[in-house]
C-alpha cells in the first residue's frame, strides 16, 4: 500500500498541505482510484491535522466521493418524480437483471458500478440513464442492452 | 444591556445571551433535548422553538441559536409553538420509544398519539455525544457520517477508533441510551405514565395565560379536566 501513500503525498504537495484544500484532495485521490481508499484517508487526515471522523464525514456527505472501489464505467439511473412516472424503476430493474448486481454494487469484474440517484435536472428527456457522463435520453427497456454492450468489455480477438 | 419583551413583559438581558438563555434568566422552562451548557449549541432538536415578531411576520426560531435582540418580541407558549414542539416530539418518539427522556418530554407535552412508522433506532442525531467527545474529552472518536436519510453517528469505518479512550462520554450524555423506559410495548408506543400535563387554558386561548407552566407547576385547571 506504499503506492498510495506516494501518491496522495504528492496530490497532498500539490494542494500545499492546507486543511482548505480538503474536497480538492479527495476528488484528486477519487480521480486517480475511482474510490477512496481508507489508508489514503487516514493519511490524508494525519498529514493535514484533520481528526479522521471529520475527513470521513466530507468523503461521504458527498455522493462524488465512494469508500467502496467503484468499477470502471458508473451506469447511474434516474428515479426523480418525473423519470420515475416514465418507467425509471422499469429500466432500474433491467439493469439489474443485465449486470446482475443490485443498485450500489460493482460487478465482479470491477468493469461496472450501477448507482440510483434522485434527479438530474433534465427532466424532459426521461427517463435518464448516464454512462461515465453520457447522457442516454429516453432510455426504454430495449435500449438497456445497447447501452450495456457500448460499454462491455472489448473481447480480445485470438 | 438588550431590552426585549418576553412574554409580554420587558426584560433585560446580557449582551451574547441567547433567547433560551434570556428565558431561563426570568424562570421560564423551555424544553430541551440537543443543548447542553457545557458544549456548543447545535439546534438540532427544534424543541426549544419560540415565535418572535408579531402578526404574520410571527415567525418560529430555535431560541438555543438565536442571540437576544434589541426590542425583539419574543412568545414562548402560543399555540403555534406548543404545536410545533409535540410535533417534533412525536417524531422523536417515533424514531426512539425507548428512551425515558422522550417518553417523559411525551408525557409533559400531552403527546397522546404517534401518527409515524416507529423505527426503533435508537438514535435521533440530536450529536450530543459528537459534542461531548470533540469539546470536552478532546476526542474526536465519533462522528456524524452519510447524509439526509443515511446519516448516522459512528467512528471511522465503524471500527474501534483509535482517538476513543472509552471514557464512556458520549453514552453519559446520550438521552436514549442511558435511560431506559420500560413502558411502551409493541402495540402503544407512547408511555405517558410518569406525568401528565396539558395546559387546558390552551383550548381557549392562543396563548397560555400563567407563567405555572412555565415553571413546571402546571396545576389546577389541568387537573380539572
Amino acid at each position: 500500500m506504499d503506492a498510495v501513500i506516494t501518491t496522495v503525498q504528492s496530490t497532498l504537495t500539490r494542494h500545499q498541505n492546507e486543511k482548505r484544500a480538503l474536497i480538492a484532495i479527495l476528488q484528486d485521490i477519487q480521480a486517480e482510484y475511482n474510490f477512496l481508499p481508507r489508508e489514503a484517508l487516514e493519511f490524508v487526515a494525519k498529514s493535514l491535522g484533520v481528526p479522521l471522523i471529520d475527513v470521513i464525514g466530507v468523503a461521504t456527505f458527498y455522493r462524488a466521493f465512494s469508500l467502496k472501489p467503484r468499477g470502471r464505467h458508473l451506469v447511474t439511473v434516474c428515479l426523480g418524480t418525473a423519470c420515475h412516472v416514465r418507467g425509471g424503476p422499469k429500466i432500474l430493474s433491467e439493469f439489474v437483471k443485465k449486470l446482475a448486481i443490485s443498485p450500489g454494487d460493482t460487478t465482479k469484474d470491477k468493469h461496472f458500478t450501477l448507482e440510483t440517484v434522485a434527479c438530474l435536472g433534465c427532466c424532459a428527456i426521461g427517463p435518464v440513464v448516464v454512462v461515465d457522463g453520457n447522457y442516454y435520453a429516453h432510455t426504454t427497456i430495449r435500449k438497456v442492452d445497447s447501452i450495456v454492450r457500448k460499454y462491455a468489455k472489448k473481447r480480445v480477438k485470438k | 444591556m438588550i431590552e426585549l419583551k418576553l412574554n409580554g413583559l420587558n426584560v433585560k438581558a446580557e449582551e451574547g445571551w441567547t433567547l433560551l438563555e434570556t428565558a431561563r434568566f426570568y424562570g421560564l422552562e423551555i424544553p430541551t433535548l440537543c443543548y447542553n451548557e457545557g458544549l456548543s449549541v447545535f439546534g438540532g432538536c427544534r424543541l426549544c422553538l419560540v415565535e418572535i415578531g408579531e402578526g404574520p411576520k410571527a415567525r418560529l426560531v430555535s431560541s438555543c441559536t438565536y442571540p437576544a435582540e434589541e426590542g425583539l418580541v419574543v412568545r414562548t407558549d402560543t399555540k403555534r409553538v406548543i404545536e410545533a414542539r409535540r410535533m417534533m416530539i412525536e417524531l422523536m418518539v417515533s424514531i426512539a420509544p425507548n428512551s425515558k427522556k422522550i417518553q417523559d418530554l411525551a408525557s409533559k407535552f400531552n403527546v397522546t398519539q404517534v401518527r409515524f412508522k416507529v423505527r426503533n433506532e435508537e438514535c435521533v442525531l440530536c450529536g450530543l455525544c459528537v459534542r461531548m467527545c470533540a469539546e470536552q474529552m478532546d476526542g474526536r472518536a465519533i462522528g456524524f457520517q452519510n447524509r439526509g436519510y443515511k446519516k448516522k453517528i459512528s467512528t471511522p469505518f465503524d471500527l474501534r477508533s483509535e482517538e476513543c479512550r472509552q471514557c464512556g462520554g458520549c453514552i453519559y450524555i446520550c438521552p436514549v441510551c442511558q435511560l431506559r423506559c420500560q413502558g411502551p410495548e409493541a402495540d402503544t408506543t407512547l408511555c405517558n405514565a410518569c406525568l401528565t400535563m396539558d395546559p387546558t387554558c390552551l383550548d381557549h386561548y392562543d396563548e397560555l395565560q400563567c407563567w405555572m407552566y412555565d415553571a413546571g407547576r402546571c396545576g389546577t385547571c389541568v387537573r380539572e379536566k
